[in-house]
């Protein structure tokens, strides 16, 4: 037998269903939000996040471990985006499809596919260890670089692919360079999805924990130098939960862990669209 | 007409998107100062031999050319010779208009910041030229920092003359450039380009019979890559059946 259906009963079956998807998980999200602020909130005040932890954590703030997350976050930034980009555009604007390009671009998006603590344990034996960096800052960056690496390589390459042919034909055809098209050009128009890669690599970066225990290790006190060893917020929070030594502090940690990544998104795309408005 | 007289020299010139022949053995003289079109139905050729005179076919992959194109006398094709010296020369307008995501002043002084260190009094006035030029001034005059794609169609293909024009080029090449705006525009563009060809030369592809008859000087038609007769009485006289029957709308 045939389940006959008329048009108008199958529009509101879908129409419910879509509704009945975004609403969900809309709530999930917001719940996990607020219930995290509402936990956090309350510890988060000036001395919380001034004062070094002390006590593994059960008392003082968490100033150190935003440094932590700071610094590791900057070095892997400062690594992984100037060669992420020009693989990008190497890959978008400068060969043709060929045996190269396949590798590379395979290799990217396995690599984008690998848990974060084959990461980390790639960066203990080569950077903490073989190179000798020991438990560092230098060594938790870096890691961190290789591990998002393929997100800037694939977000850039496909924003830079994403921007009209015809521009580039344009700034040729009035007597443009490559290199005078890709600055003035190509690069104005795909910044926008350029940076939203990057802004998903800076969450990454901060929310890292396995890959960053491995390489940065979890001392406790402020870093002096990028040799020294340190522990990132969410480290600081999986430690502070995990060992039930201060579920408070745990949620006040997440809850800026949040508060940052929000304010990083709305600062970089303020930023970005300012430059785009100004060019435009 | 005399032979000092010819900028663009055509000679035997083929053109292959890999093994595909898309123009054929094509010879033809363009005069300086005079309007040459370019006509005939789609796949004859004529964007590609257009593209080729500022050698952006170089963009696509897989494309090969025989034969010579000469400028002044001198080829395009030389090894010696600068690609982006060649294209300021032969500047050229898309059949769409392609203004780019910036404001109407920084298009039109794109090229012209491609260019050797020019100061800002210098641009100034190029682009301010270009823009009168290209019967645009009246319109834009008082929002230069405007986006350029908030001008409306007609205004944007005008601005895209400018640009070219901002380039101070010898050739202007124009490839259907009127094919999507409305008459009132459209007689505008042809009336600048009336203007301009006392000082340029200009070869376009029209987007119809009616606007080549409006406006060449001479004309050349342009079937599955072959040149079928060009002169200035092509219309009025055409020497081809093809010809005669394409112009009085009996196929294409």
């Amino acid at each position: 037998m045939k389940l006959k259906i008329n048009a108008r009963t199958s529009e509101y079956i879908a129409k419910g269903f879509i509704w009945g998807a975004a609403m969900s998980v809309m709530i999930v999200l917001v719940a996990i939000i607020v219930y995290i602020l509402v936990k956090g909130l309350p510890v988060i005040n000036f001395s919380f996040l001034t004062t070094n932890p002390y006590n593994m954590g059960r008392s003082g703030g968490i100033a150190s471990t935003i440094v932590g997350t700071i610094y590791i976050t900057v070095v892997a930034i400062i690594i992984a985006v100037p060669f992420g980009i020009g693989t990008a555009f190497y890959l978008a604007e400068y060969t043709q499809e060929n045996i190269i390009t396949r590798i590379i671009r395979f290799s990217a998006e396995s690599l984008a596919g690998i848990p974060s603590i084959i990461y980390g344990l790639f960066g203990y034996i080569f950077f903490v260890m073989y190179m000798g960096m020991g438990w560092s800052i230098l060594a938790g960056g870096l890691t961190l670089a290789f591990m998002i690496l393929p997100t800037i390589i694939r977000t850039s390459e496909e924003a830079i692919r994403a921007v009209p042919h015809i521009y580039r034909e344009v700034s040729f055809s009035l007597g443009g360079t490559k290199w005078q098209t890709i600055i003035k050009t190509v690069f104005p128009s795909a910044i926008q999805g350029i940076v939203n890669g990057i802004i998903l690599s800076i969450g990454r970066c901060i929310a890292e924990t396995a890959a960053v225990i491995f390489t940065a290790g979890s001392v406790l006190s402020m870093p002096g130098s990028l040799f020294d060893s340190t522990r990132t917020m969410a480290v600081h929070f999986y430690i502070l939960a995990s060992e039930g030594i201060s579920m408070d502090n745990a949620y006040g940690t997440a809850a800026l862990l949040i508060i940052i990544i929000f304010l990083i998104n709305v600062i970089v795309n303020a930023l970005v669209n300012r430059f785009i408005s100004k060019s435009k | 007409m005399s032979e000092n007289n010819i900028k663009i020299e055509i000679k035997n010139f083929s053109f292959y998107y890999g093994q595909k022949q898309v123009i054929h053995d094509l010879n033809l003289k363009i005069h300086k100062n005079e309007i040459m079109s370019f006509f005939g139905p789609a796949n004859g050729g004529v964007t590609t031999l257009l593209r080729s005179l500022n050698r952006l076919f170089e963009l696509n992959h897989n494309t090969r050319s025989e034969g010579d194109i000469l400028i002044d006398g001198e080829s395009i094709f030389d090894p010696d010779a600068s690609v982006t010296e060649l294209r300021r020369k032969v500047g050229m307008v898309f059949e769409i208009p392609t203004p780019l995501p910036l404001s109407i002043f920084d298009n039109v002084a794109y090229g012209p910041r491609l260019n050797k260190k020019k100061s800002k009094d210098e641009i100034n006035e190029v682009v301010e030229q270009a823009i009168k030029q290209a019967a645009l001034w009246d319109d834009v005059s008082d929002r230069l920092r405007a986006p350029a794609m908030s001008l409306s169609g007609g205004q944007q293909q005008r601005l895209c003359i400018a640009r070219v024009l901002a380039l101070k080029p010898e050739v202007i090449i124009l490839d259907r450039a009127c094919s999507g705006l409305d008459p009132i525009s459209t007689a505008k563009i042809e009336e600048s380009l009336t203007k301009l060809k006392k000082q340029f030369t200009i070869v376009i592809a029209p987007h119809n019979v009616q606007q080549a008859m409006r406006i060449s000087d001479r004309a050349a038609f342009m079937l599955m890559g072959y040149l079928v007769e060009a002169g200035a009485d092509i219309f009025t006289h055409p020497q081809d059946q093809r010809t005669d029957d394409y112009i009085t709308g009996r196929f294409g």
